[in-house]
């Protein structure tokens, strides 16, 4: 079975037999590659019927949840590694899910894309109008992302919260990592995989 | 050729167990010997690992699918859900439906005879819990040569002997689904079932529950019991579509007697169609059970720490406009389970027609349900 390039990458920041929750698990691709190959004990939340009835064609555990709503159902540290990928940028409050997600798990895995790459600066930049492309399809009034943040945004939030990162790896959208974009990754990566903890 | 639809399981016939092990109940009295009427649909495989257990809910029994003859017009309770190719495929398993004790459709119950009086029961058949029906439902499975359910489905009541099943049994099934339920019942629900029960105990021909011996039926009660019941199991927006305001006649009559408003008419004919069809008794222990359950209650009203024995995988149902066992129910379930770190999915289904949407064929449930089932491993 192949992975998405990005769960990929994160499946090999989860240890085996870990318990994992993925917030906004998709079609539940992580969970059940982890149930299988990493025996991981895995819960995904996720708010799409398809989606949903996915997870469960797949033997993943699901729960229907609004990640707008509080994770107050999850208790303290019940969870080795919170994993949310692509989603940090379309929820309410970033900074309550990466505190719950530190509340929660000992470890938490996040993906997003960077709105201080070069391409969305020079969108920006040259037209003065909301940056649109294949991988940002969405205008500005029908677009589920309502946070946009750079690298540098994202990890002065850490900062101000005591929050460690532990690994950072800046990829492009087919999630390869070069070295340009190693050297300047607010501005040449595309989609950052960041591993944080208290 | 059959008349019956390709997806039916077609003609089926009830049978019989009849158990003469007394069985001890949770009320400090026992049953001496019983009967358990069900019905079973499909195959038993060689492995005897295909078997679900389906548990009705308040008014329910053991018809759940199919035709008991040929010129039946209604299928039975949960036909939706069961038959070949649908969500509870029989083409895979082979699903067992029973009635519960203390019903009225043919397993022991207040109107059966006691072998004691040579009378039927009436007021004096003894209080059957849920913990109760599932030790009954295990000696079934003795019977049926089940040592491990694959699944024990349930709606409602159902629901909660679902959940007994995994915290009672937990090697006795692999997956636990409960669906529009709780695994107690709030104060609201409670009073429902108060304002039910003594509409039934205050009908003058009720007789303390020996109807029977004076040749009458509290049919006025039951009646009331059945109206009271049936607001509830509505949403208050599926009642508004339903009949709105809609008149009987032409004209208000401006009279005390009169039946104005088509929902009154229709929960009349609810509630005497019910009362002619169902016993007194069967429902005032079918509400106390409900009222009763409550595994937490002995684990300080901790209910993850009443979930702790179960190894069931988990399936948790709710519906958004159900009022009576509300989403906020299941979610208790659902985050208990969690909490004890049990597999547990949970959905909650978009649906207006409040708690009978359990029984309704609604895309998404119907859809999910089968997802969850086909992925029970089961053995050719």
């Amino acid at each position: 079975m192949t992975l998405r390039a990005d769960l990929q990458i994160i499946q090999n920041w989860i240890q085996p037999g870990s318990r994992v929750l993925d917030l906004g698990c998709g079609e539940g691709e992580l969970l059940h590659y982890l149930q299988d190959n990493r025996q991981v004990r895995g819960y995904g939340l996720e708010i799409d019927p398809d989606n949903i009835n996915a997870c469960i064609g797949k033997g993943v555990n699901v729960i229907e949840k609004d990640l707008d709503q509080d994770l107050d159902n999850f208790e303290d540290h019940s969870f080795d590694t919170v994993v949310m990928t692509q989603a940090l940028q379309a929820v309410h409050y970033p900074d309550r899910i990466l505190e719950d997600m530190l509340r929660i798990g000992r470890e938490a895995i996040l993906t997003f894309p960077n709105f201080g790459h070069w391409r969305c600066r020079l969108y920006l930049g040259t037209k003065g109008r909301m940056p649109v492309s294949e991988f940002m399809p969405y205008t500005w009034y029908n677009t589920p992302n309502i946070h946009f943040c750079t690298f540098k945004d994202f990890e002065k939030l850490c900062h101000e919260r005591s929050v460690r990162i532990l690994d950072r790896l800046v990829v492009d959208q087919t999630h390869r990592s070069s070295m340009l974009s190693a050297m300047w990754p607010n501005l040449l990566g595309e989609v950052a995989i960041y591993r944080v903890t208290r | 050729m059959s008349r019956f639809p390709a997806d039916s399981v077609g003609l089926v016939s009830p049978q019989r167990h009849i158990s003469t092990e007394p069985l001890a109940l949770a009320c400090g009295r026992s049953l001496p010997q019983y009967e358990l009427v069900y019905e079973t649909y499909g195959q038993l495989n060689a492995s005897r690992s295909n078997a679900v257990l389906i548990c009705h809910a308040l008014s329910g029994h053991h018809h759940a699918a199919g035709y008991h003859s040929e010129d039946d017009r209604k299928p039975g309770w949960w036909d939706a859900c069961i038959g070949p190719g649908k969500a509870i495929d029989t083409n895979r398993f082979f699903v067992v439906s029973l009635n519960n004790l203390g019903g009225c459709h043919g397993s022991t119950g207040p109107s059966s005879i006691d072998p004691e009086t040579g009378k039927s029961y009436g007021g004096r058949f003894p209080m059957i819990v849920v913990e109760d029906w599932v030790n009954s439902q295990a000696r079934l499975a003795d019977h049926l040569g089940v040592q491990c359910w694959a699944a024990v489905v349930g709606g409602s009541l159902g629901g909660m002997q679902a959940l007994q099943w995994a915290i009672h049994y937990p090697d006795r099934l692999r997956h636990c689904v409960a669906i529009a339920t709780a695994s107690k019942l709030s104060a609201q629900n409670i009073a429902f079932n108060e304002v039910a029960r003594q509409a039934i105990i205050t009908d003058p021909d009720f007789h303390g529950g020996d109807y029977a011996a004076f040749g009458v039926i509290p049919k006025r009660g039951l009646g009331l019991a059945r109206m009271v019941g049936h607001i509830t199991y509505l949403s208050d927006d599926a009642m508004g579509q339903k009949f709105g305001r809609e008149l009987r006649s032409e004209r208000l009559n401006y009279d005390i007697s009169s039946v104005e408003f088509q929902v009154e008419s229709y929960l009349r004919y609810q509630g005497q169609e019910f009362s002619e069809r169902f016993d007194a008794n069967t429902y005032l222990l079918m509400t106390k059970a409900l009222d009763y359950y409550d595994p937490a209650r002995a684990h300080g009203d901790d209910l993850a720490k009443a979930l702790a024995p179960v190894t069931a995988r988990s399936l948790v149902i709710s519906f958004s406009t159900d009022w009576r066992f509300a989403p906020a129910r299941s979610r208790e379930l659902a985050n208990a389970l969690l909490a004890a770190r049990k597999d547990v999915s949970y959905l909650e289904i978009d649906a207006a027609q409040g708690h009978d949407a359990f029984l309704l064929p609604i895309p998404r449930y119907i859809q999910a349900l089968s997802s969850y089932m086909n992925r029970i491993e089961v053995d050719a």
